[in-house]
């Protein structure tokens, strides 16, 4: 027990003794956070609008009134003619135009269809979709107004954002984020400080020593588990007090998911040690096969859903899929712990045969 | 018993390739035993097996009192090992590389203290302690890890190719620390390139692809080959050599 307090204070005074380690460590996560937070923002806001309006009526004022002054529109011209549609839109001066048609004011009253045409760039497919939503849900809104003064008993479509009703992309960055930090420090971080031993030459002392291999192994696993378990209370802090993301579900099992999952990632950094012979090398796997497929195939970045199915079996093999939902189940829908069963036993799973695994193939690189 | 080392037909093969091909001797206890070879010749691969890394593929030792095959457990905590692959931590400073090597052997806590300072007073190092090893000249740091390898008193110490990359002088005094060593009791297994240091040791034995062509004092051996010096004696056994690095 004693050998083993002094491995794990050798350890940590690696890890104290390398700044460059420990701004890794410690900054990363707190970077990450401000930056997918802020930054990198899937939401669309500063939608640029011109209005071509051929009718001059109450109505089509109405609805240009309401482009003006929401929030996410910038409104840039409204007088533009119908022919100059085009131009507005090629030299980026708005991203939608608003096209009325002639006497709509007129035609509505009258009970005839009149129409309002949406032209939007669509160089960017997504955020043009994401805009003409924006944009049609506006006018249907200031629509629903004039449904209640006439009694035409007409259907309004009545759309509303469960768990996010501001759309605020940040939270379902803060799993994500998550997952991925804590899939480099255990996983990557645990693989480069024991291929450097090996590297160094320590490694070899060690083999020749009466040291148990688990002990080698724990030492290198609790310092990564204790700061792992740091990142993911300053994580929550941030999301909470610097994002305003509502932290609905029990922090205790937040933790416990939390874990599971460390356990899995410190098993797989593990065995790249026991594959890499050089800390480049274990950086490389790692990278390559650790954390591009956690952002790809995780759901962070693109739904799971949203695959091909065989894309969508192999998501199924990377435990930061599994980690992330739960804490998005967790963390932001407020779900209880009884819905995670699936997600808990599949980490439990992964954690316990990679374990098992890699202190194996450890212990056979050993003899 | 006065065997430190008791080697009987040992062999090892990789697929089909026998790199220790058949070897038996004997080291005795406080002797200092040279290990030489050419790159190729098998004496890592022998080495590696005596302090249990490696298990022959045939043939029986003891070591340090324990059996080879059967007690490699008992037999790493009666012995220390240095490699040339420098092997302190950088990053930790004199005095925690110490404890750390301290711990791995379970020497006990108020015994490393007394143990810590003794050995680096006798060094004339004690008030460097608090250095980080990086900050070391590289003949410091080899005798440090010579130090940590004794740290345990071991029975034996295996050394290899301790003394590579440093300068004459510096080989001297790492040399001192051997001999100081091994007046203590401690046995001494060398491997070496500087056939000069070959003529520090009790005995010798050089290895040709994968077998024991001669083992003697340096004296005798040179008398037999008619050489001058161990330089000669190398050559004239390593012109056999039928392997190619």
């Amino acid at each position: 027990m004693k050998q083993l307090i002094s491995f794990i204070q050798k350890e940590f005074r690696h890890i104290f003794r390398d700044r460059r380690t420990m701004l890794l460590l410690l900054g990363m996560p707190t970077a990450m956070m401000i930056l997918f937070g802020f930054a990198i923002t899937t939401e669309v806001k500063n939608i640029n609008v011109a209005v071509s309006d051929a009718s001059h009526d109450e109505r089509t004022r109405r609805i240009i009134n309401a482009l003006a002054e929401n929030e996410y529109f910038n409104l840039r011209e409204t007088a533009s003619r119908q022919r100059e549609t085009e131009r507005v839109l090629s030299d980026g001066t708005a991203d939608i135009v608003v096209v009325f048609d002639e006497n709509f004011d007129e035609k509505l009253t009258r009970g005839e269809k009149a129409g309002i045409r949406l032209i939007a760039d669509a160089s960017d497919p997504n955020t043009a979709i994401t805009k003409i939503n924006y944009t049609t849900s506006l006018i249907k809104g200031v629509e629903s107004d004039w449904a209640t003064s006439t009694p035409s008993g007409r259907i309004i479509p009545n759309v509303r954002m469960l768990y996010n009703p501001q759309m605020k992309s940040a939270y379902n960055f803060v799993p994500g984020v998550m997952g991925l930090i804590l899939m480099l420090i255990c996983a990557m971080m645990t693989s480069i400080s024991i291929v450097r031993e090996k590297e160094t030459g320590t490694m070899e002392l060690l083999l020749v020593s009466p040291v148990k291999p688990i002990y080698v192994i724990l030492s290198k696993a609790v310092p990564y588990f204790v700061i792992a378990c740091v990142d993911v209370l300053a994580i929550l802090l941030l999301a909470v007090f610097v994002l305003q993301v509502p932290l609905l579900g029990s922090v205790v099992w937040i933790m416990v998911i939390s874990f599971i999952y460390i356990a899995v990632c410190l098993a797989l950094g593990l065995l790249i040690s026991t594959v890499a012979h050089t800390q480049v090398a274990a950086v490389l796997i790692s990278g390559v096969a650790l954390m591009m497929p956690a952002m790809l195939l995780s759901g962070m970045i693109y739904p799971v859903e949203n695959m091909p199915v065989l894309l969508e079996w192999l998501s199924s093999a990377i435990p930061a899929r599994w980690y992330i939902t739960a804490v998005k189940k967790l963390m932001i829908q407020g779900l209880d712990i009884s819905y995670l069963w699936k997600e808990l036993v599949v980490l439990s799973f992964m954690a316990g045969f990679l374990l098992f695994v890699s202190i194996k193939k450890f212990n056979v690189r050993l003899q | 018993m006065n065997n430190a080392i008791k080697i009987n037909n040992l062999t090892k093969k990789f697929g089909n390739f026998t790199a220790v091909d058949n070897i038996s001797f004997d080291v005795q206890k406080g002797e200092i035993f040279g290990f030489l070879g050419a790159n190729g010749a098998g004496k890592t691969t022998a080495m590696r097996m005596l302090c249990g890394l490696s298990v022959p593929t045939s043939g029986s030792g003891v070591v340090a009192g324990f059996d080879m095959t059967t007690e490699s457990e008992k037999i790493k905590r009666n012995i220390g090992y240095m490699s040339q692959k420098f092997s302190l931590y950088e990053d930790l400073t004199v005095w925690e590389n110490f404890r750390y090597y301290a711990a791995i052997y379970g020497v006990r806590g108020r015994e490393i203290a007394t143990r810590t300072t003794g050995m680096l007073r006798e060094l004339n190092f004690y008030a460097d302690r608090d250095t980080l090893v990086k900050d070391l000249p590289l003949g410091w740091k080899q005798k440090l890890a010579f130090s940590t390898a004794v740290f345990h008193r071991p029975e034996i110490v295996f050394l290899d190719e301790p003394t590579g990359g440093v300068d004459p002088l510096t080989r001297r005094q790492f040399w001192e620390l051997i001999y100081k060593a091994a007046e203590s009791g401690v046995t001494i297994f060398v491997t070496t390139h500087y056939m000069d240091e070959a003529e520090y040791c009790d005995r010798v034995s050089i290895m040709v692809d994968g077998r024991i062509e001669a083992m003697d004092s340096p004296a005798n051996l040179k008398q037999h080959f008619g050489a001058d010096s161990m330089d000669g004696v190398f050559r004239q056994l390593a012109r056999k050599a039928q392997r190619t690095d």
